[in-house]
Order: structure tokens, then C-alpha cells, then sequence
């Protein structure tokens, strides 16, 4: 097996960031070097994340300082501070046989997914002992049947997605659970070419968007925007469900005015000439949630080994595709026709940042999509007001209960706590949308305070 | 007479053919790409022109056809399958909701047609079901069924099985009385006068459904793969349309074509087996 991200990490010749099967030419793999069986692999597996750890998943400065002590000594120094022997047993622990090897997850192919998808091609399944079919998925109401079916043992989902599903909301009534986060902001506002001269929301009156499920951040920040620019969008303009492949063929079309819509498509809109990015979503809430990963609570509780390594993957290759220094590799890995099938130019310049606007502009933004794991629960709570504000659900709601039943800070704290990462304290965090604060102990209260609602 | 026909009719099939693909080509020629310079930057990643999604040239399009037709069953990942494997996906499901769909209409047509009370029955219910468009199936199928390759297979069977159902009652209950008669005054028995004298007799009718049918089907597939995804020609021209790849589009327009051409000549070639003068 070449898995070349389980070179030796004491080794200041190893090159980590590169998955098996990679052709790139450093990647010839010093195959001695590689362990040989599962428990080795396990066992570099936990070093190599402790290594990478410590330096902060900075391939040159772990090589510079291997390098500079010789790995032996290198090792010894870990193993004073760190008790490896004693990570390596309390991880094999958890982790434990694995019930399940083989699994189907699906995704949509947009740059959102990009974990779930890169971890299929650089090898983050596989280092957890998985055999992952990752399958694309036409659209979201696909992806929730398939996923309530069965048919995908977890899936790629919007993060309001779970707590709808969990709550019975456009389906029937499955509890679902989300322990990761896959990314955060990532989505923007596109307008077509024709609407150059609107960009005053207030004009908008009479326009068609298009958004890519009703239960999305998409759909959500869209409205609130919407209406914070005094519109109603259930009067003033069209919202209507378009799957985002769709989306650029739709705005070409002239079946769309805009779109608040997952990249790669509002580059690829810019790329085909047909609409501008009027904003990123980044720029009404930055670091505002969107796509998750989930699975059925039946799944996680008669897996609970597969379910743990799953997350151990996905959360390890949500680390590693927030490096910006990696974003280059997985641009590439995941641009192929078996995931995005986009060129690879569009989807370079969603991940790097760095972009043209369409207007004449070249942009220059690194957060514009990044990749955070926690799941907060503040998020779970906000995305629940704009449930109740836009009508999707009526009545009281048990905000808390609701967002600590789906959002499962716990699995991803404790697996990022493994694997080095910082693991705030309280899940509940405050944040504004467009300048306004969210108070997520005082959730009616936050709804009150809009003039336009439904409820 | 008739073989100067045939020849002159040829000649101008593919007069007609070279002139529309001629100006095809014309009016579809790539504009002359202007490489941006290398330090303009917003040229770069706007892409040249000659990037940009249009429909291609029919050179293009046969070049990409011949691509694809020389390795047709490569298989990189279960996204990524050559169009000899997708063909097959859509055949087999296509086939199995078609056979499924004869099985059960061609029986419950006979009886219909050897039964004027039944006919009266069953009507209503199947005017009201066969004009339903087969993907209106498609939401209920996927939740009630559980599985998006049998709702797919369902949703062949409920569109091939009206056609079939109502050309098979039509033709038995247009079997001439004579016949019908003759085999009363030779005393055969109900069973063996359904069998040899009533199906021969409607067999042509009951292929002309049939082969109405699997046109239907073929239509649908292609409309219920790009509903679901996975795997399928439709799939493929779904994959293709997110990435405004139109060389690959025009060219599974053209295959769907072709096969869906070769399947009616199946069915036409059985047709002429069963067809009797009178």
C-alpha cells in the first residue's frame, strides 16, 4: 500500500501532504519507509498527527527542524512531553474494529464538499482504515431521500438540512445528527451581466433568484438580506429552488435574474461571462456555516467504530484543506470529472481567494471559503429563528434542545482534541449578521426584533 | 422504378446531411483565441474567449465522439465511467422495467379485451393513470420504494405498461367474430381458442404497443437519470451539463438517438414475423 502521507514523520526527506496514488513527482514513496500493516499504519498514523500538530501543519518548518535535530532525537524530545504510547493505545481504544468498511457517502458537486470529496482521492479514508464510495448526487432532495433510504450510509448536506429533517420539516421525521462542519462562508450573490448597473438591492423588486434548497444558509442569508434592504422576499421577489449544477445554465438561460448559490458555479457564471459576483456571503456574516456532514443517528449508535473513524477522517481532511497551502493540491484533486468536472482554473480561484469579479476586477480574499469543523451551536440556534421567521415552522420551538440533539459538539470536540486542535469551550458563541448581534440565549427575543416576519 | 427512388432518396439524405453540417460548422467555428498577455492578470482567470461554454463545431464534436467510442468502458471511480458502461445502466434498467411492464399488461389487455364487463371496470382507472406523466412518479417512488434504482425501473414500468395494456385489450377485442366462431364450431376450448386462434390474431397490435412502448421508455430514462444521478446515459448528460460541456452533450444526444433508433428496429424487426395478410 502506498499511502505516502504515512511516510515517517521523524524523517526530514518524508513528504506528508501527498495522498496515495498521487502522481506528482515528489511523491515516488520511500516505500521501506511505510508501515506494513493496519496497526503500523494506525500507529504513523497518530505520530505523524501529533507531528504535524505540533507544527502547526507546516510541511517546511517540520522538515527545517527535522532535519536540524535528526528524527531520532526529534522523537525523543515528542516522546518526553507527549506519552505516545499512551495517545496511540487511547485511540486504538476508541477506535476500535471497525463494524462497517465499506461506505457510500454522497455529495453535490460544489467546492462546499470539498473534505468529504478530496478525502476520497488523498488518501484521509483510507488512513482510517475506510473504503469510501463517494457518490454525486443530482440535488438536495436527492441527497436527504437517498440519505433516509439508506442508500448512503452519511451524506454531504446543507447545515439546516439535519435539524429539518430532525424535526420533521419537508420529510418525514428521522433524527438526524451533524458532528462536523465542512465549511464555512464559500457562497456569494451573482447577478447576471445584464444587472450591472442594480446593485442597490432596493431595485430588485420583481427579480427571479435562485437558491439551491429551501432548508439552506443559502436561502436563509438571501432573505435576510433581502429584507434588511426593506424587501419582502415572499412579495417583492421570486425565490425559487434551483440544484446549483443548474444554476449557471439557468442564469444563462435568462430563467434567473441571480443567484445566492454554492461555488464553484458563481466563478464558473464569472468564467462563462454571464454574471458578475455582486457580493460574498463572507461579507454579511463571516464565517457563517453551510455545508455539513451527516448521518442518521441510527447509523452513528450501531457504528459507533466506523461512525468514529468517519469523523477522525473527515475532520482530519477539513484540517488539512483549511491549510492555504494546500488548497492548490485539492483544487486539483477534486476538479476531475469524478467529482466537481469543472476546470480546474475556476476552481483554483474559489479555494486560493484570489479572483476575478467579473466586473473587471481582480479580487483578492483568502477567506473566501474555509474549512472549520465545529459544529456551533449558536449556529444550529440562529438557523432556527430563520425558520420561524420565514414560516417554515410555526409554533414554540426548543431551540436548545433541538440544536444539542443535531449538532454534536461533543464527537467533534473530543475527536479535534485528538488530533491537537483547539476545541472551544463554549458552543455557544454570539456573531452578527450584517452588523447586527445574535444573542443565542435569547432567541424570540432576536426574532422579535425583525419588523419583517411571518410569525 | 422503386430502386431509382431508393437511390435518388439517398443521395439527397446525405446531400442534406453534409449541407446542414456544413453550416454547422460554419456558424459554430471557435472564435480565434486572443492569449492574454501573460501579466493580465483579470484576463487569466476570466479565461480566454476560447474557453468559454458555446455549442461546438461538428469537427469538435466527432472528435470528441471518437475519444469516447475508443475506450467505452474505462471506469475511474464511480462518478467517472466510460459511455459503454452508462449505455448499459440505462439498457438494463430500461429493459427490465419494459419486460416487467409487458408482463403484466399483456395479460391483464387479454382479459380486458375478451371482457366487456372488465373493460368497463378497469376504464376509469386507466384513463386517469395513463395520462400521468411517468417522473410525476418519481418523489413518491423514491420515498415509498426506498431505492432510486428500483424507482427508476418503476418508473420505466409505469410509463412502458399503458401503451401495451390498452394496444393488447384493442387488439384482442377486434379479433374478427368469424374466426372466433370457427374455433366455437370446431369445439376448442376457451383456452386453447385464447392461445391459437385470438393471440395470433392480435399479436401485430400487440407489437405496435409494444413497440410504442419501448420508444416511451427510452424517452423517460434518460429524464430519470438526470433526476437521480449515479450512473446512466442520463447521468452522463446531466455530468456534462454542469461542466457546459456541449461536444459531450451533442454527443449523447446523438447515441441516445442511435439506440433508442436500434431498439424500434428490434421490436419493428419481431413485428414482421407476426404480421399475417388476410
Amino acid at each position: 500500500m502506498s499511502v505516502n502521507s504515512l511516510d515517517d514523520p521523524f524523517n526530514p526527506g518524508s513528504e506528508l501532504t501527498h495522498g496515495g496514488g498521487c502522481a506528482c513527482q515528489r511523491c515516488a514513496p520511500s516505500a521501506s519507509a511505510l508501515p506494513d500493516n493496519s496497526e503500523a499504519m494506525l500507529d504513523r498514523a497518530i505520530e505523524s498527527a501529533i507531528v504535524r500538530g505540533v507544527f502547526g501543519h507546516n510541511e517546511l518548518s517540520r522538515r527545517s527542524f527535522m532535519g536540524m535535530v535528526g528524527g531520532g532525537v526529534a522523537a525523543a524530545i515528542l516522546g518526553s512531553l507527549i506519552p505516545m504510547d499512551a495517545v496511540k493505545a487511547a485511540v486504538k481504544d476508541s477506535l476500535g474494529p471497525l463494524e462497517k468498511k465499506q461506505l457510500k457517502i454522497g455529495f453535490v458537486p460544489i467546492t462546499c464538499a470539498t473534505p468529504i470529496i478530496m478525502a476520497d482521492p488523498m488518501g484521509f479514508y483510507a488512513k482510517y482504515g475506510l473504503e469510501v464510495e463517494t457518490v454525486k448526487t443530482a440535488g438536495w432532495a436527492v441527497a436527504r431521500d437517498k440519505s433516509l433510504a439508506g442508500e448512503y450510509d452519511a451524506s454531504h448536506m446543507l447545515s439546516p438540512m439535519p435539524l429539518a429533517i430532525s424535526m420533521g420539516l419537508g420529510s418525514s421525521k428521522v433524527p438526524f445528527i451533524m458532528p462536523a462542519l465542512e465549511n464555512v462562508n464559500g457562497q456569494a450573490i451573482v447577478l447576471a451581466m445584464e444587472h450591472q448597473d442594480k446593485r442597490d438591492p432596493k431595485l430588485w423588486k420583481g427579480m427571479r433568484f435562485g437558491v439551491p434548497f429551501e432548508y439552506s444558509m443559502h436561502n436563509f442569508l438571501l432573505r435576510y438580506y433581502l429584507a434588511e434592504h426593506g424587501l419582502d422576499p415572499d412579495r417583492d421577489v421570486q425565490i425559487r429552488v434551483v440544484p446549483p449544477p443548474e444554476m449557471v445554465a439557468n442564469l444563462r438561460a435568462g430563467n434567473l435574474d441571480g443567484f445566492l448559490s454554492p461555488d464553484p458555479f458563481n466563478q464558473r457564471a464569472v468564467w462563462e461571462k454571464v454574471g458578475f459576483i455582486h457580493l460574498l456571503t463572507k461579507d454579511l456574516w463571516a464565517g457563517h456555516p453551510c455545508c455539513a456532514f451527516a448521518c442518521s443517528q441510527r447509523f452513528a449508535s450501531e457504528n459507533p467504530n466506523t461512525y468514529s473513524a468517519l469523523l477522525h477522517a473527515l475532520i482530519d481532511a477539513t484540517q488539512y484543506s483549511s491549510q492555504a497551502e494546500n488548497r492548490k493540491a485539492v483544487a486539483e484533486a477534486i476538479s476531475t470529472k469524478n467529482y466537481l468536472n469543472q476546470p480546474v482554473a475556476v476552481v483554483q480561484q474559489v479555494l486560493s481567494g484570489r479572483y476575478a469579479d467579473g466586473l473587471g476586477n481582480v479580487l483578492e480574499d483568502p477567506k473566501r471559503i474555509d474549512f472549520d469543523p465545529f459544529p456551533w451551536q449558536s449556529m444550529a440556534v440562529w438557523i432556527l429563528t430563520q425558520m420561524k421567521r420565514w414560516g417554515y415552522v410555526q409554533g414554540d420551538l426548543d431551540y436548545r434542545g433541538i440544536a444539542e440533539q443535531v449538532y454534536r459538539v461533543a464527537d467533534a470536540g473530543k475527536v479535534m482534541a485528538e488530533m491537537g486542535m483547539p476545541v472551544p469551550a463554549d458552543p455557544y458563541k454570539s456573531f452578527s449578521v450584517m452588523g447586527k448581534p445574535f444573542n443565542p440565549a435569547d432567541p424570540e427575543g432576536y426574532l422579535s426584533s425583525f419588523p419583517l416576519r411571518r410569525s | 422504378m422503386t430502386a431509382a427512388i431508393s437511390m435518388r432518396a439517398a443521395i439527397l439524405s446525405v446531400l442534406l446531411l453534409v449541407i446542414s453540417l456544413g453550416l454547422w460548422e460554419v456558424l459554430c467555428r471557435e472564435p480565434a483565441g486572443v492569449v492574454p498577455a501573460a501579466d493580465d492578470e483579470y484576463a487569466l482567470l476570466m479565461g480566454a474567449a476560447d474557453q468559454e461554454a458555446r455549442v461546438p463545431p461538428p469537427s469538435v464534436v466527432f472528435v470528441h465522439a471518437f475519444n469516447e467510442l475508443s475506450q467505452p468502458f474505462y471506469d475511474k471511480g464511480p462518478n467517472d465511467k466510460g459511455i459503454g458502461i452508462q449505455l448499459g445502466h440505462s439498457l438494463y434498467r430500461v429493459l427490465t422495467g419494459y419486460l416487467l411492464a409487458a408482463l403484466v399488461a399483456i395479460p391483464i389487455g387479454f382479459v380486458i379485451g375478451m371482457s366487456p364487463l372488465m373493460y368497463r371496470a378497469l376504464n376509469p382507472f386507466i384513463q386517469i393513470l395513463r395520462p400521468i406523466s411517468p417522473l410525476a412518479w418519481m418523489p413518491l417512488a423514491l420515498f415509498v420504494i426506498q431505492d432510486s434504482e428500483t424507482s427508476a425501473i418503476f418508473v420505466i414500468f409505469i410509463c412502458s405498461v399503458w401503451p401495451m395494456l390498452l394496444n393488447t385489450a384493442f387488439g384482442v377485442a377486434g379479433v374478427r367474430r368469424d374466426w372466433i366462431n370457427v374455433a366455437r364450431t370446431h369445439e376448442l376450448s376457451p383456452l386453447r381458442t385464447a392461445f391459437s386462434v385470438i393471440l395470433p390474431a392480435a399479436m401485430p397490435t400487440i407489437l405496435t404497443g409494444m413497440r410504442i412502448s419501448v420508444g416511451i421508455a427510452w424517452l423517460v430514462i434518460v429524464a430519470a437519470e438526470m433526476l437521480v444521478g449515479g450512473t446512466g446515459i442520463g447521468y452522463y448528460v446531466w455530468n456534462e451539463w454542469n461542466n457546459l460541456d456541449l461536444a459531450s452533450v451533442i454527443f449523447s444526444i446523438l447515441l441516445i438517438g442511435v439506440v433508442g433508433m436500434l431498439l424500434d428496429l428490434m421490436l419493428g424487426g419481431v413485428a414482421r414475423l407476426v404480421s399475417y395478410q388476410e
